[in-house]
């Protein structure tokens, strides 16, 4: 990690500001080219955000860069009577930039039921049918398209649900999280695989016999971070991880995503409890009315002059140590 | 059971088919001398009052005697027997028939939803759910038999060969129309059925999760579709045995096919009540354990009821 992170206070000292605002590669192609870096100071603006601490990225690159992406949905107009109805677009998420370094969470904040989960079926190419998604999204510097995302499913990118009714409720849970082998020697080597996973997260070998509904809560916590674990990812979307656990089960669910992260991985965690994001996030994107409004260092929440967006410092003030200040809007 | 005797007894007590005439033929009754019909009026006891009659009958079949038949002038369990032993065959192959063709052609269009398959199957089912049944097989007996001349017109073995003669073949060749025609009924249904459950599975949060780590179709109809669409695919198949002994009673009807459901029609229009109740009683017992079976099957595949019963309420 020290390494990383003088690696980052390296490219401090080279700092040029033409260079920082926002270099692509020279010679690349514009549209395909992985939105590289020049060097860039930390609390710097580039690519619609400032970094944290952790947020490094080797060969000048991001593990996870989403740009201008918008999510619509084709479906029947509301408002017009029932046989005249016309299909028309509604967009739900729209001009949408986020990016994941590696060994950062990046918490993606934003009130319940706004879309922030169309984000996490953006990325991992899991939007339903009726849905268009439009935008750019690079995966550790390579252009994805639907093909490409639906290839990292499960190889690069895993995602930890939000509870035990992600597991199929008929197949006990051992298999569940092994997942689907090649052939015996996979199969072997998934099972062995599996067994270090609950070893290091302290789920007895009988637990592997157990049906989804015979679990715990802290046990399905466990046994779906192993899930995504299994598959050995670069980058873990964590979809509200944390609703209906109590304070110390999430806390401990953070402290996983965080030893993930320490290791190397990136971690996108959508989550709408801000308090939580401060906690254990090294960034954090406010998500607003479909779209990242701002992207910054969990730092930068210390001072509300630091943060850009009005509704960010809406948040910042609904906060409890900052008096519960709400302003019309609903606090996160 | 004892609900259906009485009910059935009931019902055909309060009938207004005289069986005195119904059973004589009316030529006949118009011939009889007053004497005679009194005499047969007594023989079969037609002033007796129900519920004495239905307590006589009730000791009897508690003693293992069901009664003699009006219509068929035989041991009633002797006519149960063989009609149900017609039947059974029939009900079962288009039992399976259609629970067999309902599931593939359920999931299938499920697993391919807005797909030209999934309009074809969903468009033979619309067109198949709202058909009569007496009306498939008469178009069946109309197509196949009259104009293709394939099939027989009726009955359960060629006519004008001993019984002991038929062979197997010839009694399968003869169940083809009715058992075809029986289960188009329930195909369409339980294709239906189980086309809603498998999308309903494939929207759910297990399969997206599933999809979100790299399974494919084909691993996710195997690993999960089948397991979760089988469950309920399993209850509504042994619930519709009711539904296909409903249509079996048409079916045999309009193929002149002895089984249980004709004999049921000619005991309903001829007030003989023994047979009837027997019929009824026979059917409840079917339906009964079906959905009987269908409980214990349910224990057996779905660990969230084995556990139930085991007393393990964990979680």
């Amino acid at each position: 990690m020290d390494e990383l992170i003088s690696n980052t206070v390296g490219e401090t000292a080279a700092t040029d500001a033409v260079a920082s605002a926002h270099a692509h590669a020279a010679g690349a192609a514009p549209a395909a080219a992985a939105p590289a870096h020049g060097p860039h100071a930390d609390a710097q603006e580039h690519h619609h955000h400032t970094h944290a601490a952790h947020s490094v990225h080797p060969g000048h690159h991001h593990l996870l860069t989403c740009e201008g992406l918008s999510v619509s949905f084709r479906m029947y107009d509301d408002a017009a009577p029932f046989f005249r109805a016309r299909q028309r677009d509604v967009q739900v998420i729209h001009d949408l930039s986020i990016s994941v370094h590696q060994g950062e969470i990046v918490a993606v904040v934003g009130a319940s039921g706004s879309g922030k989960t169309l984000v996490a079926d953006a990325v991992l190419g899991l939007s339903d049918p009726n849905a268009t998604v439009e935008g750019t999204i690079w995966f550790d510097g390579d252009l994805q398209d639907a093909a490409g995302l639906a290839a990292l499913r499960g190889h690069g990118i895993s995602l930890v649900p939000q509870s035990v009714d992600h597991l199929d409720p008929l197949m006990k849970v051992g298999r569940q999280v092994e997942g689907w082998a090649a052939d015996a020697a996979d199969a072997q080597r998934r099972a062995r695989r599996r067994c270090e996973l609950f070893a290091r997260y302290g789920l007895d070998e009988e637990v592997a016999g157990l049906y989804p509904h015979q679990l715990s809560g802290g046990m399905a916590r466990r046994v779906l971070l192993c899930c995504a674990l299994m598959d050995e990812p670069r980058l873990i979307v964590a979809d509200e991880p944390t609703p209906g656990m109590d304070l110390e089960l999430a806390v401990r669910a953070m402290d996983d995503l965080r030893a993930f992260a320490d290791g190397g991985g990136g971690v996108m965690l959508i989550t709408h409890d801000i308090e939580l994001a401060l906690r254990v996030a090294d960034r954090v994107a406010v998500f607003k009315d479909g779209t990242v409004v701002e992207e910054t260092a969990v730092s930068s929440f210390a001072d509300p002059s630091l943060l850009r967006h009005p509704f960010s410092r809406e948040l910042w003030h609904a906060l409890p140590e900052h008096g519960l200040r709400v302003g019309g809007e609903e606090s996160c | 059971m004892f609900a259906v005797s009485v009910i059935t007894f009931v019902l055909v007590g309060l009938s207004p088919i005289d069986p005195v005439q119904a059973n004589v033929g009316q030529n006949a009754l118009l011939g009889m001398s007053d004497a005679k019909r009194a005499q047969l009026a007594a023989h079969w006891g037609v002033d007796v009052p129900i519920w004495e009659r239905y307590a006589s009958w009730l000791g009897a079949v508690l003693a293992g005697d069901w009664g003699t038949s009006l219509r068929f002038n035989a041991p009633v369990a002797q006519v149960v027997v063989v009609r149900a032993g017609n039947s059974l065959v029939l009900m079962a192959t288009a039992w399976v028939l259609s629970g067999v063709l309902g599931f593939a052609l359920g999931v299938a269009a499920g697993m391919r939803r807005g797909t030209l398959l999934d309009r074809a199957v969903r468009c033979y089912c619309y067109v198949l759910a709202s058909t009569p049944t007496f009306w498939v097989g008469l178009l069946a007996l109309m197509v196949f038999s009259v104009g293709l001349g394939w099939f027989p017109l009726g009955f359960s073995a060629p006519i004008g060969v001993p019984a002991a003669e038929v062979t197997v073949f010839q009694s399968l060749h003869c169940m083809v129309l009715p058992a075809l025609t029986l289960s188009l009924l329930g195909v369409a249904n339980i294709a239906l059925h189980t086309r809603e459950k498998t999308v309903d599975v494939l929207e759910s949060n297990y399969v997206r999760f599933a999809r979100a780590r790299g399974a494919s179709d084909r691993q996710l109809l195997w690993g999960h579709v089948l397991r979760n669409v089988a469950l309920p695919a399993l209850t509504l198949q042994f619930a519709s045995i009711s539904e296909i002994f409903g249509g079996s009673v048409l079916v045999e009807q309009v193929f002149s096919y002895p089984g249980l459901g004709q004999a049921a029609v000619t005991a309903g229009l001829g007030g003989d009540a023994p047979l009837l109740v027997a019929i009824a009683l026979v059917s409840a017992a079917l339906v009964f354990g079906g959905n009987l079976v269908a409980n214990v099957l349910y224990g057996v595949i779905d660990p969230r009821i084995r556990a139930g019963r085991a007393g393990d309420g964990r979680g």
